[in-house]
């Protein structure tokens, strides 16, 4: 007890409302976690609704989604994958005071980051190209039903699907650009030294963070991309 | 004295006294609950104000006594919930070989079509003692069909059917009234349910009738070229209709429906959604071109396809309750 | 600490201790995030109940001759939103809630102090969205949104009345998010959770709606907005779309709100009921759970405002036994503090009085439920003045008798001065007659057929308006009186001592009002919560100013 009294006496990272450096830890910690909870029952509302009408538009939604780009889509979900990975050894790194590991980890997932966002950008722009923004200019005129080579696809459904495709995409986009935000905060306190083994908890609670929007963007893949994809 | 001044609904319908037995009930058990708190408070408030001396007890509590006050209210709900759902399941059921009439709300005005062709606005005349089943739908937001005194109450909505029916007990004039909020002049969309003695209602339906809904329907069949591929003879690349209204179909993705108000509808706005099976996907849609009037006429004609039908058991579906409308909505869920 | 003591000289405390605007507008310290918040929501109840006086006027005679029909149907969303969305979600827990809960937990602060300050910030930004929607024209869609009303027809500020609610929806967000992570880590030694106050209990329970449950509401009026704004087909049945759709997501907030806005009441009128008893809440674990298993079972029953929206028999069966269900633990609290006056040393100071007025009004509202749970008589009522009176009886008489007896009870503590008991009492008795002289008789018009959101209605139901209009009136007068004389207690109010009630709870154990970090030592928790039996050994002395 005495030892980290004295710590906490001298940390200057240590709120005055706090007692001891643990329990800040442990408050940002629930605290992100809860949060994290309320960004779930966000996005909820948005997958409940697309599970609503991908089962009730089940043909007109396929024929929808086949004109996304798989490869693109996939590319995406790899690079996120690989911006996780790169966030986990930045936390490493922090945790175990490899300053120069962590500003490099957290500059990769900056990189990854804005490379997802460029490569969406790209898709968002094809999207545009093909009158498939919803809209006065929406266009979904003789698009064949995967699997019924004999129907089309009713265009005000369709219409649907790209309404919430470019929601739930876009309010993905726009979690990752504040990631990205929180990411370049992160990399310049971390070129300052300010984190060390003993605080490193913003590093912590803002790969949780990063985590998150990663985990959304594997649930939007398949959901979006994936099914009743047919070759 | 209360004629200005009512204190309780008139009643005006055979369901009007089932729901006003549950309400009565309702009104007996809280007004129990309310008399048995307020007095505990009251009486614990005076006997045990504080006196110089006299100190608090701390009791912690009991849980025997939890129990009881948990297990009893819970028992007295149940009793209500169940007697609650019997009303409900009347009300929601629709009795077979209801007269019907077809609804249509609009921003601010009620538009009625009887079976047999009147049409009214803001009026509903019917003759005592007979089913009368409202087939109702919106032609822009949601409105809902109030009328008080029978104590029947349905959401109207836009691209679908819902229904409501009663059965009235006493001649008279009774509101009706829009209760979903509508727009600006949703307290403006009231009219009336007139209910009529059998033989006046008889003189009133001689006078001015454009022939019933299902001929005029059958016009609409001809005029927009259904006949084309809809035979009779079965040969046509269109079903035949003949009996098919009210019967389980099974369509082209695997599923089976039942082909009621809402399905037919469903398949002259949207056909591709629910193809039956063994035929292709070719009808046209009419979304735009047909008007919810002459959807409503179209739906009669092509029940009337159905209603001379010996072992028409599947028919008794045409009245099914409106859960199974609801069930197989032409929209999603 | 059981003797009140005399302050001689003012002490430094959280109102004194820093001067200016900015001291203000910058404060981190929870009091005074709290007073902020007590000055806006005030501000905005007053416009909701501006908005009501209005209606009630133009309700007094049967037809539309007060103001004109588009500007009737913005008068009742508007009092709606700014009533549900600005007033009754934040009232409690921003005010009482961010005031107590580090006192009555022995912490110096709320794990996110800067969080805090955020949220009020974001309830601000929604409020000015708010005036400024109300002052350019308006909304009209009810508060409820439904479309495709608000996305295809409304000719008003729609967009911008759902995004004032979204910002102010996060401000909600933050507070729950601050609370939940203050009461798991920031407990003093020896606070465990079986020693917490209900209070607690109970602003615990509604953290767990307002985080769970706002995020729905947010992106639903975000989908909304972006329906209307650019002609998508999500609810629009002639694009394919389901209006149904978006009154299951409506209402899965809206419903578990409700619990938001009377958990926290329920937590307020524990603590005056124990204390004005002189003794423990009976059933501590029962009341306790009871907050949790209403949060819970809140989120399980929304569809009931949807019986006759055109959802299925079968759906409408499973969500009317979900809502008897919901009922049980709010009925287990009511007999618990009813049970708590028996043997008691009852004492009848204003708090008690908004308890005992919370106790029967509550009692009425919450059985009116039941009649709205039945099928059978819901397919009647719903959407008549049954509901508005149900549901006036909950937030008015439970929701806001609950902030008022929590006003005047930590007056004291919060302000440092006592407020004038007689003229409390009165207020409070005609808050009690006012009130139901406003909403019983419209129990009786709902059964009648009176629908809602109607401005011109059938001459037979003109009595019972009028006598409602009436009662609203004097529901104003007895609204108006606290604002003076809390107002006038602050200069000319008697001192308060640190304990004039002689409560239990930590927040009574420092000086009214507290110190910036609240307590001069940490305090080491040895006792269990409502330790009446100790602090009845040793009644306050006579001569020094208490409370009564």
């Amino acid at each position: 007890m005495p030892d980290s009294q004295l710590t906490a006496a001298h940390n200057p990272a240590l709120l005055h409302h706090f007692a001891e450096p643990q329990q800040q830890r442990d408050a940002a910690s629930l605290g992100t976690w809860v949060f994290l909870g309320t960004e779930i029952m966000f996005f909820g509302g948005l997958f409940c609704t697309y599970l609503v009408y991908r089962r009730g538009y089940f043909g007109d939604w396929g024929a929808a989604s086949k004109t996304l780009d798989v490869t693109l889509g996939a590319t995406n979900t790899a690079v996120l994958i690989c911006s996780s990975l790169t966030v986990v050894l930045a936390v490493w790194a922090a945790q175990t005071g490899r300053r120069r590991l962590l500003i490099g980890n957290l500059l990769a997932t900056l990189v990854l980051g804005t490379a997802f966002l460029g490569i969406k950008g790209i898709e968002y722009k094809e999207k545009f190209e093909k009158h498939h923004v919803p809209g006065a200019s929406f266009q979904f005129n003789n698009v064949m039903i995967p699997g019924h080579p004999d129907q089309y696809a009713n265009p005000s459904h369709a219409e649907i699907f790209f309404a919430l495709y470019f929601v739930m995409t876009g309010l993905h986009a726009l979690h990752m650009i504040v990631g990205i935000g929180i990411f370049i905060w992160l990399t310049v306190m971390a070129w300052k030294g300010r984190f060390t083994p003993e605080y490193n908890t913003p590093v912590e609670m803002g790969g949780l963070y990063w985590h998150f929007v990663d985990i959304i963007w594997i649930y939007l893949f398949p959901l979006l991309y994936l099914i009743d994809r047919h070759p | 004295m209360f004629d200005n001044f009512p204190l309780w609904p008139q009643r005006a319908s055979t369901m009007a006294g089932n729901v006003d037995a549950l309400y009565i009930f309702l009104l007996m058990v809280s007004g129990l609950m309310t008399l048995l708190i307020s007095v505990c408070v009251v009486f614990f408030a005076a006997k045990f104000r504080h006196r110089p001396g006299v100190q608090a007890e701390p009791i912690e509590g009991s849980t025997p006594l939890e129990l009881t006050w948990s297990i009893i209210p819970m028992g007295v709900f149940l009793v209500i919930f169940f007697w609650g759902a019997v009303v409900f399941f009347q009300e929601r059921t629709p009795p077979r070989d209801a007269t019907e009439v077809y609804v249509v709300a609009k921003q601010w005005m009620w538009k009625l079509e009887h079976a047999e062709g009147q049409r009214e606005i803001n009026e509903l005349h019917v003759p005592v003692g007979r089913d009368v089943k409202m087939i109702m739908t919106s032609q822009d937001a949601i409105h809902s069909f109030y009328v008080p005194a029978f104590r029947i109450k349905q959401d109207v909505l836009p691209g679908r059917y819902t229904v409501a029916w009663f059965r009235a007990t006493k001649p008279g004039t009774y509101h009706l009234f829009c209760a979903e909020y509508c727009g600006t002049q949703h307290s403006g969309m009231i009219g009336s349910v007139v209910v009529m003695e059998p033989a006046q209602y008889e003189v009133w339906m001689s006078g001015g009738s454009t022939g019933p809904l299902s001929a005029s329907g059958e016009k609409v069949f001809a005029e927009l070229g259904c006949a084309t591929c809809h035979r009779p003879d079965g040969q046509g690349r269109g079903p035949n209709l003949q009996g098919l209204f009210g019967k389980t179909v099974q369509l082209e993705d695997g599923r089976t429906v039942t082909a009621d108000e809402n399905y037919i509808r469903e398949s002259i706005l949207d056909p591709g959604a629910k193809v039956l099976k063994g035929f292709k996907p070719v009808m046209p849609t009419f979304q735009g071109i047909v008007s919810e009037e002459q959807l409503n006429a179209l739906v009669a004609y092509v029940k009337s396809l159905s209603s001379t039908r010996p072992g028409n058991a599947m028919a008794a579906g045409s009245t099914s309750p409106p859960a199974k409308a609801s069930a197989q909505r032409s929209q999603v869920q | 600490m059981a003797t009140a003591s005399i302050p001689t000289v003012e002490r430094e405390n959280y109102l004194n201790k820093h001067y200016g605007v900015g001291s203000w507008l910058f404060t981190t310290d929870h009091k005074r995030i709290a007073l902020l918040y007590l000055l806006s929501i005030t501000f905005f109840f007053f416009i909701g109940g501006f908005f009501a006086l209005l209606i009630r006027l133009e309700l007094l005679t049967p037809a539309g001759d007060l103001v004109q029909a588009d500007s009737y149907n913005k008068l009742f969303t508007m009092h709606g939103m700014v009533m549900v969305f600005f007033f009754l979600i934040p009232s409690i827990p921003a005010v009482l809630g961010n005031f107590l809960v580090p006192l009555m937990i022995g912490a110096k602060d709320l794990a996110f102090p800067k969080i805090n300050l955020l949220s009020w910030y974001l309830y601000i930004i929604g409020g000015v969205m708010m005036l400024h929607c109300m002052l350019t024209g308006g909304v009209d869609t009810g508060w409820t949104f439904y479309v495709p009303f608000s996305t295809a027809f409304s000719n008003t500020k729609v967009v911008e009345a759902g995004l004032a609610i979204f910002v102010a929806g996060f401000s909600s967000i933050l507070t729950g998010l601050n609370f939940v992570v203050t009461i798991h880590r920031l407990r003093a030694p020896g606070m465990s959770w079986s020693r917490l106050p209900l209070f607690i209990w109970a602003h615990y329970a509604t953290s767990i709606i307002q985080l769970l449950g706002t995020p729905v509401i947010a992106i639903t009026l975000v989908l909304v907005a972006a329906e209307r704004a650019l002609h998508l087909g999500i609810f629009d049945p002639k694009l394919g779309g389901d209006p149904l759709l978006f009154q299951h997501l409506f209402w899965f907030y809206s419903h578990p709100a409700v619990y938001i806005m009377i958990l926290p009441s329920m937590g307020i009128i524990s603590e005056i009921i124990a204390c004005f008893s002189r003794k423990r809440i009976f059933g501590y674990s029962f009341v306790a759970f009871s907050s949790i298993a209403i949060a819970v079972f809140g989120f399980l029953v929304w569809a009931h405002h949807m019986f006759v929206a055109g959802i299925s028999v079968y759906a409408a069966l499973v969500f009317s036994l979900l809502s008897y269900l919901v009922a049980v633990p709010s009925a287990v609290k009511v007999f618990n503090w009813t049970a708590t006056m028996y043997k008691g040393s009852i004492y009848y100071d204003a708090p008690m009085l908004y308890a005992f007025g919370f106790l029967g009004l509550f009692t009425v509202g919450g059985l009116t439920g039941l009649f709205l749970a039945a099928l059978g008589i819901d397919v009647h009522v719903t959407d008549t003045y049954f509901v508005i009176a149900h549901f006036h009886y909950i937030m008015v008489g439970g929701a806001v008798m609950g902030y008022l007896g929590g006003m005047h009870f930590w007056w004291p503590k919060i302000s440092g001065r006592l407020y004038p008991e007689g003229w409390a009492k009165l207020a409070a008795l005609i808050v009690f007659i006012g009130f139901n002289l406003t909403f019983f008789p419209q129990f009786i018009l709902g059964y009648i057929g009176m629908p809602r959101r109607y401005y011109q209605y059938p001459p037979e139901f003109q009595v019972l308006n009028v006598l409602s209009t009436a009662g609203a009136t004097i529901l104003g007068v007895g609204y108006l009186l606290p604002m003076v004389y809390f107002l006038w207690s602050m200069r000319y109010g008697k001192p308060a001592p640190d304990n004039p009630w002689n409560a239990a709870g930590l927040e009574w154990r420092t000086a009214s009002p507290p110190p910036t970090f609240n307590f001069d030592e940490e305090p080491v928790v040895t006792w269990e919560a409502y330790n009446y039996d100790e602090l009845n050994r040793f009644p306050v002395k006579e001569e020094t100013p208490v409370a009564r």
